[in-house]
């Protein structure tokens, strides 16, 4: 028996020193591939997002290996992507970076999902001097911290939600509005807040109420009753996708009007399909919709990607997969400019990248943020029961008409 | 702070009645704590999340295109049973240990818990409609959701029946004179054993109950569970083991507690003042203890 535990444990840890030193041979580069590290929340509570982040990075990946490749020096590669679960937690992201880069030697990275996961992440990238180029971290204190490797597909936070504030005040004649806003207390939504701060500086406006939800948040009357009470021109809540849904959820309920409601993360929270003809008329900042025309050659239009991807996937892509499809575009137009596999060479073309794909327009500010792509807004219309996000604004992209005011609830069927 | 609720009457009757209905649904959770806490002198970390389990039931029952509220009857029946495999799985090897045990163990179960239900039904935040409408007062100046209502009426109406069980039936008297002693009850031919998993499965049916209510009226998520939990164990120290009304009016006070908390110190001290509440109590049964205790000396 003892003799059987002993062969068992050796053969236990032949098998670990195997794997040991098969994951350390990996490289940067290894025969035609191009490594890339990603730790991602496969588990935990960000655990659906990061699966429609990973869902983004490999559509991706299989397009571009399928269309010929990445050109470096001549040669095409291909890329693949070491992927971690970080269970949704800004420690283990850390740790997992750490061992991407040293274990696995890993030299380019793309990001996790959610702000806080690529705060935790980009120290670590940065102190080894590893271009990240991440798809899903808007939180403005990502580029205000002087970080060099850091590239952010995606609109800064604080953009979010300026333009509902603007479009108020243009139906409101020009004139400043009142806003009660209700945030909760996270990177992100704090992020959001300071926009509408700006917003309401800039334009005069004046913010009647102020509140903040708390992590735990799912009841939210208090705030919807002084809403009532005060009677402002604009309601804006962000808490993610648990904000949204008790939000929209609340305000049928206690029949709170307000001439407009604007909130982030609509399409993740699938408001039109949980709340149906409830949620009509809310406007929502996104990052993406499929009916924009923006274009690139490896997934054509918006509308095209929406199709590819449903077929793949069976469901409908949220601006999380898109945004991470368009990171690994970037990556490849750096690395073909580059003409290296430098990590500073690939980092400066980085730097210059100006490309047009078809999530939108890329080019970095100086703090790594995407400063080309503007957020748009789209409100839920319904016939019916079926009900859809609408492009409203900017006037550029839109493809329907706001509507303004809400109507009463009284005078909703 | 925010005195606004002072000045507008409205809002006091507003935020007094939503505390209130949300109170009695608080209650009813904390009710089966109290009984488990009575019988087994275990302190259920898990209680939580079998709330949100048995909302996830009655979400399940939804998404089939049963109308949730049937949830009520469908979801404490299979909770009974959650309950009862969890007590013959683990709580049996614990309920005779030390309280920190038992503390460690339901940890552990919410843990597993939590991961089970983020697998299986993701993490999405999901709500279940029941299209019940809204009651409006006041000329529409004082709303209430007819959910809450019904989720209000639904706990008492179990309350009322458990109550009414735990006095006439055999195994609530059982389960009463086996918390009031166990060693005797057993020498008498009480089955404790059976005792015990039946009341650990009292507790997870309550818990389906107001889970099904949940999905109706709030939200739900695998990790919202760890409120619930905190809200009932403060209801059940403030009002005593084995004390149905006071469970009854202390939950309703907490209900008030935190929704007034919501209007002036603001939302985001809402669960930050039930915590605030819970050391405050504490600190003070400790000082009243203490003062008995000198007295007994």
């Amino acid at each position: 028996m003892n003799k059987l535990v002993k062969l068992f444990t050796i053969f236990i840890s032949a098998i670990t020193l195997t794997l040991a030193s098969i994951s350390s041979s990996f490289a940067k580069v290894e025969g035609e591939y191009i490594v890339l590290g990603s730790a991602i929340s496969l588990t935990g509570k960000y655990s659906s997002n990061g699966v429609h982040t990973q869902n983004g990075y490999n559509m991706a990946v299989d397009r571009i290996n399928k269309m010929g490749g990445v050109k470096v020096g001549g040669k095409s590669y291909k890329f693949e992507i070491i992927y971690y679960d970080d269970e949704s937690n800004p420690k283990r992201a850390a740790q997992l970076a750490e061992r991407l880069i040293k274990q696995d030697g890993v030299h380019y990275m793309l990001g996790p999902y959610s702000s806080g996961l690529t705060k935790a992440i980009a120290p670590v990238t940065e102190k080894y001097k590893i271009p990240m180029v991440e798809a899903n971290g808007a939180s403005r204190s990502l580029f205000t911290k002087g970080y060099k490797y850091l590239f952010a597909v995606l609109s800064p936070a604080n953009q979010y939600l300026e333009v509902a504030i603007d479009l108020a005040v243009e139906k409101n004649g020009g004139k400043p509005v009142k806003i009660a806003q209700a945030f909760e207390q996270d990177a992100f939504s704090q992020d959001v807040r300071l926009g509408i701060l700006d917003a309401a500086k800039r334009t005069g406006s004046k913010i009647i109420i102020d509140d903040k939800l708390p992590k735990e948040l799912n009841d939210m009357a208090a705030t919807l009753a002084k809403v009532k009470a005060v009677k402002p021109d604009v309601l804006v809540v962000s808490g993610h996708t648990k904000g949204a849904l008790t939000a929209i959820r609340q305000i049928s309920e206690m029949k709170v009007d307000v001439p407009m409601l604007a909130m982030t993360h609509c399409d993740a929270a699938k408001l039109s399909k949980q709340h149906g003809k409830k949620s009509e008329y809310a406007l929502c900042a996104s990052q993406w919709h499929k009916n924009l025309s923006y274009k690139d050659k490896f997934f054509g239009s918006g509308k095209k990607y929406d199709k590819d991807f449903k077929k793949e996937f069976g469901y409908a892509p949220p601006y999380q997969s898109a945004e991470s499809s368009a990171a690994l575009l970037v990556f490849k137009d750096a690395f073909e400019r580059a003409n290296s596999f430098d990590r500073d060479k690939v980092r400066d073309a980085l730097k210059t990248t100006e490309m047009q794909t078809f999530y939108g327009n890329i080019k970095f500010g100086p703090g790594g943020q995407n400063v080309a792509k503007p957020m748009i807004l789209f409100q839920v219309r319904c016939k019916g029961d079926v009900c859809e996000n609408k492009v409203v604004a900017p006037t550029k992209w839109a493809s329907d008409k706001f509507y303004h005011p809400i109507p009463k609830w009284s005078e909703r069927s | 702070m925010d005195f606004l609720i002072f000045k507008a009457p409205m809002l006091m009757v507003q935020a007094s009645l939503d505390g209130i209905l949300l109170g009695i649904l608080f209650a009813l959770i904390a009710y089966g704590m109290a009984l488990q806490w009575g019988v087994m002198n275990i302190i259920n970390i898990a209680q939580g999340d079998l709330v949100i389990l048995g909302g996830y039931i009655a979400y399940t029952m939804y998404l089939a295109g049963i109308h949730p509220a049937w949830g009520v009857i469908v979801s404490p029946i299979i909770m009974y049973f959650v309950g009862w495999a969890l007590y013959k799985l683990v709580i049996n090897k614990v309920v005779d240990r030390d309280l920190f045990i038992s503390i460690l163990a339901t940890f552990g179960i919410a843990i597993v818990f939590q991961q089970l239900m983020n697998f299986i039904f993701g993490a999405d935040v999901v709500v279940a409609q029941s299209e019940y409408g809204t009651t409006m007062l006041f000329e529409n100046s004082v709303t209430l959701p007819n959910s809450k209502i019904f989720s209000a009426f639904i706990s008492i109406l179990y309350a009322i029946a458990l109550v009414v069980y735990m006095k006439k039936s055999r195994l609530g008297r059982a389960i009463r004179a086996t918390a009031q002693n166990a060693r005797a009850a057993k020498i008498l031919g009480v089955d404790t054993e059976k005792v015990y998993a039946a009341t650990f499965g009292i507790n997870a049916a309550l818990c389906g109950i107001a889970g099904a209510l949940i999905s109706i009226t709030l939200t739900l998520h695998p990790y919202v569970g760890l409120p619930y939990t905190v809200r009932s164990f403060m209801i059940v120290i403030v009002a005593g083991l084995g004390n149905l009304p006071a469970v009854a009016i202390s939950g309703m006070g907490l209900g008030l507690f935190e929704e007034f908390a919501d209007y002036i110190l603001g939302t985001e001290f809402r669960i930050g003042a039930v915590f605030m509440l819970l050391v405050f109590i504490l600190v003070y049964r400790r000082f009243k203890l203490s003062k008995k205790r000198e007295y007994l000396k």
